[in-house]
């Protein structure tokens, strides 16, 4: 055999056709499927498409949205976050109690919160990178730690399960600009949480797709030994995703409390797989590495308006459900109909 | 294969002399050895490779190939001997010490992530950014004709540097790891096994690349088990056996079919010959 045979071989792959190009895109399934939504709803019942319905179903996937997009992120890392939901309440239950129990300055009480959230992020994080566990168990752990906490301790500090008199706090409405607030914007009654739902949704997406850490998250998701060898910082990159989350949970643990004043301790269970089924309907696949935060937003958005079009169809509020497993398997054969088509060789 | 051959302490050709040391060379080593415990992997091994040469470093499954290797980009510490990069001696504590001097090592699995592109692969951990403060963002046009450019250099020719590499056929993926060691200013590239998994075609198109990064004035250290690869590129030959060295031939001392012959230890492939036959 000669060396010069290498020359004559032309092994370069067919160039992609561009709508496949474009159906690469892994937000393009839910794109789809939120526009026939969204078509569905408007036609078949009165109430979605005036700008009260449109607020609604806005804000409610809003919410969603958030933690939805920091999920995604996380996911992409190759990690899963089961603690996300309850965090909201947490750190809504943290900021309530402080300050209705024990006068704590409400910033104080933001930073606080904040705190203990980015600490039980970067916890999650310590304990998975160091044992090389699975983060779906170490963070169904630290879920079932803050659902019980957050429930005992609300009992035993204030003797119920919900926060009351929030609204008599000082400072209340200052806070309230930032995290209760909503203006008029074309007859709607944009809620403020709205805007911070499209404004990280935008940063998220600058990050991933435009920034070294993005690289990394997409790199240490996909392959983390090929990272490690190249130099990426493994550690710091899935701590950040971890604290991400964590910080949404604050974020949205907050939107919640100043916006109707009162936090239930509760609140946020059952939530996190809806964060998870957002982020996959939005293109993230399962395994790792590959994802958007759009697609993320937009499996929140359809999530949103499922969840208020059945209210608004008056349909029985079960088929949410129904709706959702089914949607979670479509996005998933979906996603693997891509991934093959795209030829990736394991 | 000649019958011959087979007979090994007739057919050595001149091992050459393990202490003549060589100024010019990138990276040398002297008596190497490396132990696990109580397992000696490797033991005194000596070997160097200069600019513009290739190493190739052969053996059986378990002969301290990749032992050999690992020492040499810094992954594991010997154990006993000297290594010297560019004339200094040295004792590596981690890979990146190596990689800092420009030992660059393309590992069997490659180091890539197979659903990212090709561009993004490339550069992955050395990104190319610019712009300043929270504006700073990468570079991806210049990454996508940066990478491009150096793949042509190479003689690799995309269509498309945007496909996932995972897309690309293992001979690509191969060049792709190997132009990636070229381009971040590697003086010594170091190769495991790089045309094991790999069809008689695709094996050629590595070795053209091999090939390539020499005639740009790289070392190459070649590692394989199969002297039909080894012999077309190799300028120097390293034998390993059962953790030492069988000899270090220059191409002239030494021909294919002795090759073969040492590196499976004549004597027992004639007695596996004669089991094999029918009655
Ligand atoms: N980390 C380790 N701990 C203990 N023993 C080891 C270790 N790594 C290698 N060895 C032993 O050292 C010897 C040489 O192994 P090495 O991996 O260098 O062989 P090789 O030539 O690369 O083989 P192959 O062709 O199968 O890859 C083997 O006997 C192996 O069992
Ligand atoms: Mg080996």
């Amino acid at each position: 055999m000669t060396v010069a045979v290498g020359a004559e071989i032309d092994e370069r792959p067919t160039r992609a056709h561009p709508l496949l190009t474009v159906l690469r895109r892994p937000e393009v399934g839910a794109l789809v499927a939120a526009v026939a939504i969204f078509l569905f709803f408007s036609l078949s019942t009165q109430a979605f498409l005036t700008p009260a319905g449109i607020s609604t179903w806005l804000y409610s996937a809003s919410l969603f949205g958030i933690m939805a997009v920091a999920v995604a992120l996380l996911m992409i890392g190759g990690e899963f976050d089961l603690s996300a939901g309850a965090m909201t309440g947490t750190t809504g239950l943290i900021v309530g109690v402080v300050t209705t129990q024990w006068g704590l300055n409400i910033w104080l009480a933001l930073v606080l919160a904040l705190v203990v959230a980015l600490s039980i992020g970067a916890g999650n994080a310590w304990v998975v990178m160091k044992t090389g566990l699975p983060s779906f168990i170490v963070t169904l752990a630290t879920f079932f730690i803050l659902q019980g906490c957050n429930l005992a301790l609300t009992k035993l500090i204030t003797g119920s399960v919900a926060i009351q008199g929030m609204g008599s706090v000082p400072g209340f409405d200052q806070v309230k600009v930032f995290f209760g607030s909503s203006f008029p914007f074309l007859g709607m009654d944009v809620k403020i949480s709205i805007v911070w739902w499209i404004a990280l949704t935008a940063l998220a997406t600058w990050v991933l797709l435009r920034t070294r850490p993005g690289n990394w998250i997409f790199a240490v998701g996909g392959q983390v030994t090929s990272s490690r060898q190249v130099g990426v910082p493994v550690l710091k990159v899935k701590l950040g995703l971890f604290m991400t989350t964590a910080g949404a949970g604050w974020l949205v643990g907050m939107l919640q409390l100043f916006d109707v004043s009162t936090v239930q301790a509760t609140t946020g269970v059952g939530q996190e797989f809806i964060y998870i089924i957002c982020a996959v309907v939005g293109g993230c696949l399962l395994t790792g590495g590959y994802g958007s935060a759009i697609g993320a937003a937009l499996g929140a958005l359809i999530y949103g308006m499922t969840l208020q079009g059945i209210v608004f169809a008056q349909w029985d509020n079960n088929w949410l459900k129904a709706f959702l497993g089914g949607m979670l398997l479509l996005a998933v054969l979906v996603n693997l109909l891509v991934r093959r088509q795209s030829g990736v060789r394991a | 294969m000649t019958r011959s051959s087979l007979d090994p302490e007739q057919s050595r050709p001149e091992k050459s002399d393990p202490e003549q040391s060589r100024p010019e060379a990138i990276l040398e080593v002297r008596n190497i050895g490396k132990s696990y415990g109580s397992v000696r992997a490797l033991q005194g091994v000596s070997a160097a490779v200069g600019p513009g040469e290739v190493l190739c470093v052969l053996g059986d499954n378990g002969a301290g190939k990749s032992t050999f290797i690992k020492i040499l980009s810094g992954a594991h510490r010997h154990s006993e001997g000297t290594l010297l990069a560019f004339g200094v001696e040295r004792r590596f504590e981690h890979p990146r010490e190596a990689l800092d001097l420009g030992i660059a090592t393309v590992y069997q699995d490659l180091a890539v992530v197979p659903l990212m592109p090709v561009w993004r692969n490339f550069f992955l951990g050395s990104e190319l950014s610019r712009g300043r403060g929270p504006l700073r963002r990468l570079d991806v046009a210049g990454m996508r004709s940066t990478t491009k450019h150096e793949l042509a250099r190479m003689g690799i020719d995309l269509r498309d540097v945007d496909q996932p590499i995972g897309t690309l056929s293992g001979g690509e993926r191969q060049s792709v790891a190997i132009a990636r060691a070229v381009h971040f200013g590697a003086k010594v590239v170091i190769l495991d096994e790089p045309t094991s998994a790999l069809g008689v075609k695709q094996a050629g198109v590595v070795l053209s690349y091999i090939a390539r990064a020499r005639d740009r004035g790289l070392g190459v250290v070649f590692i394989t088990h199969n002297p039909h690869h080894a012999y077309p590129v190799g300028d120097r030959f390293l034998l390993l056996q059962r953790g030492t060295s069988v000899g270090d031939f220059a191409k002239s001392a030494i021909t294919i079919d002795e090759m073969t012959a040492l590196m499976a230890g004549g004597a027992e492939l004639e007695a596996l010959a004669h089991e094999l036959e029918r009655p």
